[in-house]
């Protein structure tokens, strides 16, 4: 088994549109995927199919080697899948901590306890200290996520994803909106967090894409018209037409 | 247990069915466009019949028939207009709760005004007596009058969501609030007409039902719950699922309030008989006509194990 | 800043003395006050406050708006004095009075399991249809089995017997009084505990973001159907002191929808997202019903008025209305606001007395003819006869009314600006 997620023949159709029209994708342990496209291609569904906030029409998706397509969001997270959004989608009355704070309670075994005090939970309150930490936050550890500014939230947002430790973390448009010096330290950030993991990331800005991964996949109207190694994926003549032009438009910045 | 009752009890059926549906469909109407479960939607209902109450004693009943939808109506378009799209912005449950504030308001203020007995609200001589009579079993003229009505709402609805503009502009605020915004259309004022339409409704099914039925402080109660289960029942927002769980509600409730059969009189003529001493006498005992009640309630926990979305429901929320 | 309330809050000693001081004021109220309604009020209080927090549990912390809290206060009543009447006839199966309300706190939770697996399959809206529904199932089947609900006449039992336990038999209400306030402590305390534990805080998370609770390995409908039952418990508790408290429980008024919705009500106005708002909120519902009620016949009307306006004006209830003034005597600009205070309180009095006037008047005539038609209010005499009365309050009610407009415009201008004035020194405060 050297693939942490298999997805075979995956096809969603929403009405008679078909969104997502056949998708083959096998990632390996440990590897960094970027995943690029136009607008409306697809990429967010295939997250959503992936990580059961959708089901599927047709096809398979694999988590290390057990099937998991069909199953709610939750099944999944347990057997190892984490992801982020790309509209920030965390608690907004909880604090920055509290937040981070629940992200690391099922993966410590906590489950639904309500006989034991958050505060006696000493892995959970470092775990989520560190992660505060490491996400840049630990000054608005006690501010509610409804008045983080939109680059915390974001940052939050990655932080609630990586807090249980998940080993294959999806990430979907993570350093959308912000400045460059922001995307910088967060591309530093991610790779930080991810160390060792696998990672899935749906990405625009391409100075980042080719900073980051190891392969990269390129979804069009639904299907992966490419997947390989970027230099490779660069010289693809099918890429550089989907992309309107040449390499040097998929080296400059955005969409 | 012979043909003309089933009839009879049909129709019956029909119409109360019909009833719950003129009610039921202002609900979900309103439901689906704007989020807001109208708590104080019965209470409108409600309001129809003490108002055609009152303004037949000045005006007769005929224009009291139109006039008191119309006034409640207006009621309901201005309690949109000041309270609760000024609690649009605390969520959904604020506005839920604005609706059962009003509700207990309004129940109050029936009391202080018409008192807390049931009014006399008779049948205009025209409605009084009975349609037809089937063997010995006779239809009320006013029961097939509620059907009348009932029909053409029903129609009129139908023609002005499909026939006309506002029609369509509710039609695509129901699918889509923001584009329509984009459009240019005032989709409060919009909002406004359909919640004072809905409530409009609401009053000319009380206005019918009051003398039918009776008109009294509890009227609102009575149905207010039925008509959430309808719209449970018939699947979130769904139209023709409200219709469809309207009229069965309606049937199942009328005809089990006419069988005065229980499990004990079931096993009698088996040679078992049930007696006080048994356990579970009082389960075995009970006639289907005292379980009318809740019927209906049952039928909601059914639904939701067996059908969570509803007969005709879609994912939803 | 300083000394601040969140500071004490937050602190181990801080917390030990509120509690204390919770304990404190419920052991040495009935010393203050010897009435024998001051006693009504007080054992009323103690277990409306724990039923007000299980409520909260749905409500507050977990967004599930339920119509049909009474059914678990119900419930945990009935059963309670059920076993109250099977211990007091000899040779039952006797549990000891200051169990009871445990009892009735199984039940409650029992009927939770039950019924939570049903209604908590869905949330927001639907849910509370189905609460509603539910509620109506169970009010209705109530008149079904008069064997065991008690139809009419009610169920009752006799609250002393066995053996007197440490020589208190619980006849005298001053000892029921501490029972119950024994129970409430406990229970406030075991409810507070709760908003500290996982289940607890996922609770919060899935009342802000069920989607997202989902995605971080938990499934919501698990944790409502947890967080119902743990409400469910408590409700039962609450319903088993009612029963020692009354000796007598009529289950078509004890699980009735009107029931409930005075628990949601009360809840709401205490300030359902505050821990204290449903200790405030039970208390403000005892004194409606037994203080109030007394007072004027109408005072459902002036309840329903009060809340539809709670709702439009201060949707966090009377405890946000406590914290964000306390806020702004904090931040030093509360002295702007003493003009434009004693307007609106001078207009608000003013308008309710008219109105109060016109409810009163039409009440009078309405339900007391058989008095005549004098009738006292506030001290004078009014001939509900005489036209020019009538008159004259729909006329002062109105000019009042527009004062009071007025005096709303006003204080509210005042009041949102310092607001605005308190958001901007928060973020510069926060920025680093
Ligand atoms: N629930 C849905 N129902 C119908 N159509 C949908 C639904 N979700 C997505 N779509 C459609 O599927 C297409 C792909 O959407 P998706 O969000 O996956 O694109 P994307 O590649 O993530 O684009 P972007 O870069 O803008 O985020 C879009 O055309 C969108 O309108
Ligand atoms: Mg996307």
């Amino acid at each position: 088994m050297t693939h942490a997620l298999e997805i075979k023949a995956l096809r969603k159709d929403f009405g008679k549109t078909s969104i997502i029209r056949g998708i083959d994708l096998a990632v390996r342990r440990g590897e960094r995927v970027a995943i690029i496209g136009p607008n409306g291609a697809g990429k967010s569904t295939l997250f959503n199919l992936v990580s059961g906030r959708i089901t599927p029409t047709s096809g398979e998706v694999f988590l290390n080697d057990s099937r998991i397509d069909g199953l709610r969001p939750y099944d999944i997270y347990r057997r190892g899948l984490a992801r982020s959004f790309q509209i920030t989608n965390v608690f907004a009355n909880l604090s920055a901590f509290e937040n981070l704070r629940c992200g690391t309670l099922w993966s410590l075994g906590y489950g639904y306890s309500f006989w034991r005090f958050l505060s006696d939970m000493r892995d959970a309150n470092e775990r989520a200290e560190v992660i505060l930490e490491q996400i840049g936050l630990s000054r608005k550890r006690d501010v509610a996520a409804s008045s983080l500014t939109y680059a915390e939230q974001r940052a939050l947002e990655i932080g609630l994803t990586i807090a249980g430790g998940q080993d294959v973390i999806l990430l979907d448009e993570p350093t959308a909106g912000m400045s460059r010096t922001e995307t910088e330290r967060f591309v530093e950030l991610i790779r930080k967090v991810t160390e060792g993991k696998t990672l899935l990331t749906v990405e625009h800005d391409m100075s980042v894409v080719f900073g980051l991964a190891d392969r990269i996949a390129v979804i069009v109207y639904g299907e992966v018209i490419a997947f390989d190694t970027p230099e490779a994926v660069r010289a693809d003549a099918r890429v550089q037409e989907a992309y309107l032009g040449s390499p040097l438009a998929m080296t400059s910045a955005g969409h | 247990m012979n043909t003309a009752f089933i009839v009879i009890s049909l129709m019956n059926g029909i119409s109360y069915g019909l009833l719950l549906f003129m009610l039921s469909a202002g609900l979900t109407l309103i439901f689906s466009m704007m989020g807001v479960l109208n708590f104080a939607h019965a209470s409108f209902y409600m309001l129809g019949a003490y108002f055609a109450y009152s303004l037949m004693g000045v005006i007769g009943f005929w224009p009291a028939l139109i006039i008191a939808p119309l006034a409640v109506g207006l009621i309901g378009a201005l309690f949109e207009r000041y309270s609760l799209r000024r609690v649009h912005r605390f969520g959904h449950v604020a506005e839920l709760l604005i609706t059962f504030g009003l509700s207990y308001l309004v129940l109050e203020v029936v009391q202080l005004l018409w008192g807390r007995a049931a009014v006399p609200y008779a049948l205009p001589p025209a409605l009084q007596g009975t349609l037809f009579t089937l063997y010995d079993i006779q239809f009320p003229k006013s029961r097939s009058f509620i059907m009348l009505v009932a029909v053409l709402m029903l129609v009129a609805v139908w023609l002005l969501l499909t026939r006309t503009r506002i029609g369509l502009i509710i039609q695509a605020a129901l699918k889509n609030p923001e584009m329509v915004e984009a459009l240019g259309h005032n989709v409060p004022r919009v909002f406004m007409f359909v919640f004072g339409g809905g409530a409009a409704l609401a009053a000319l099914a009380g206005a019918i039902a009051g003398n039918t039925y009776v008109t009294e402080p509890s009227m609102a109660a009575a149905v207010g719950s039925i008509i959430f289960v309808v719209v449970v029942v018939g699947g979130m927002g769904s139209l023709s699922g409200a219709f469809v769980a309207s009229l069965l509600i309606g049937i199942v409730q009328t005809f089990a309030v006419a069988l005065d059969i229980s499990v004990a009189t079931v096993l009698q003529p088996l040679g078992i008989s049930v007696s006080p001493q048994i356990f579970g006498y009082a389960l075995l005992s009970l006639t289907i006509s005292q379980m009318a009640p809740i019927l209906p309630y049952l039928f909601l926990v059914l639904i939701l194990i067996f059908r969570p979305n509803g007969l005709l429901g879609t994912e939803r929320g | 800043m300083g000394f601040s309330w969140s500071e004490i809050e937050r602190s181990f000693w801080g917390r030990a003395i509120i509690w204390l001081a919770f304990a404190a004021g419920l052991g040495i109220a009935p010393l203050l006050f010897r009435s024998g309604i001051a006693m009504t009020i007080l054992s009323q209080a103690g277990y409306v406050i724990i039923i007000c927090l299980s409520y909260n549990i749905l409500f507050g912390q977990g967004g599930m708006l339920s119509f049909g809290h009474a059914v678990y206060t119900g419930f945990g009543a009935l059963i309670a004095m059920h076993a109250m009447r099977m211990a007091g006839d000899s040779g039952g199966w006797s549990v000891p009075l200051p169990l009871i309300p445990l009892v009735g706190g199984l039940a409650g939770g029992f009927m939770a399991v039950l019924f939570g697996y049903v209604t908590t399959k869905k949330s927001g809206i639907t849910f509370a249809m189905i609460t509603l529904g539910l509620g109506e199932l169970v009010a209705a089947m109530s008149l079904m089995f008069p064997g065991f609900f008690g139809g009419e006449a009610g169920v009752k039992a006799d609250r002393v017997y066995g053996e007197p336990l440490f020589g208190f038999d619980f006849g005298p209400q001053i000892q029921v009084y501490y029972l119950i306030a024994i129970y409430c402590v406990v229970c406030t305390a075991l409810m507070y505990a709760f908003t500290c534990t996982p289940l607890g805080r996922l609770l919060n998370a899935t009342r802000d973001n069920p989607e997202r609770v989902e995605f971080i390995g938990y499934s919501t409908q698990r944790v409502r159907y947890l967080a119902f039952i743990v409400s469910g418990f408590f409700a039962g508790i609450g319903g088993g002191l009612a029963a020692i408290n009354f000796e007598i429980i009529n289950a078509g008024d004890s699980l009735s929808i009107a029931q409930s919705g005075s628990f949601l009500l009360f809840t709401f106005l205490g300030g359902a997202s505050f821990f204290v708002g449903p200790i405030i909120g039970g208390i403000m519902l005892v004194l409606a019903s037994v203080l109030l009620s007394d007072l004027t016949s109408a005072w459902l009307l002036y309840i329903g008025l009060f809340f539809v306006l709670m709702v439009m004006y201060v949707p966090g209830g009377v405890a946000s209305l406590i914290a964000t003034n306390v806020a702004v005597v904090h931040s030093g600009k509360a002295s702007r606001l003493i003009v434009p205070y004693i307007g609106l309180i001078v207009a608000s009095v003013a308008a309710l007395c008219g109105l109060s006037l016109l409810i009163e008047m039409t009440y009078h005539t309405q339900f007391e003819t058989a008095k005549g038609p004098v009738m006292r209010f506030l001290g004078a005499t009014i001939d509900t006869h005489q036209s020019a009365i009538w008159i004259a309050a729909v006329l002062y009610t109105a000019l009042v009314g527009a004062f009071l407009r007025f005096a709303c415009l006003r204080f509210m201008s005042g009041w949102e600006k310092i607001q605005e004035e308190m958001d901007a020194a928060q973020a510069i405060e926060v920025r680093p």
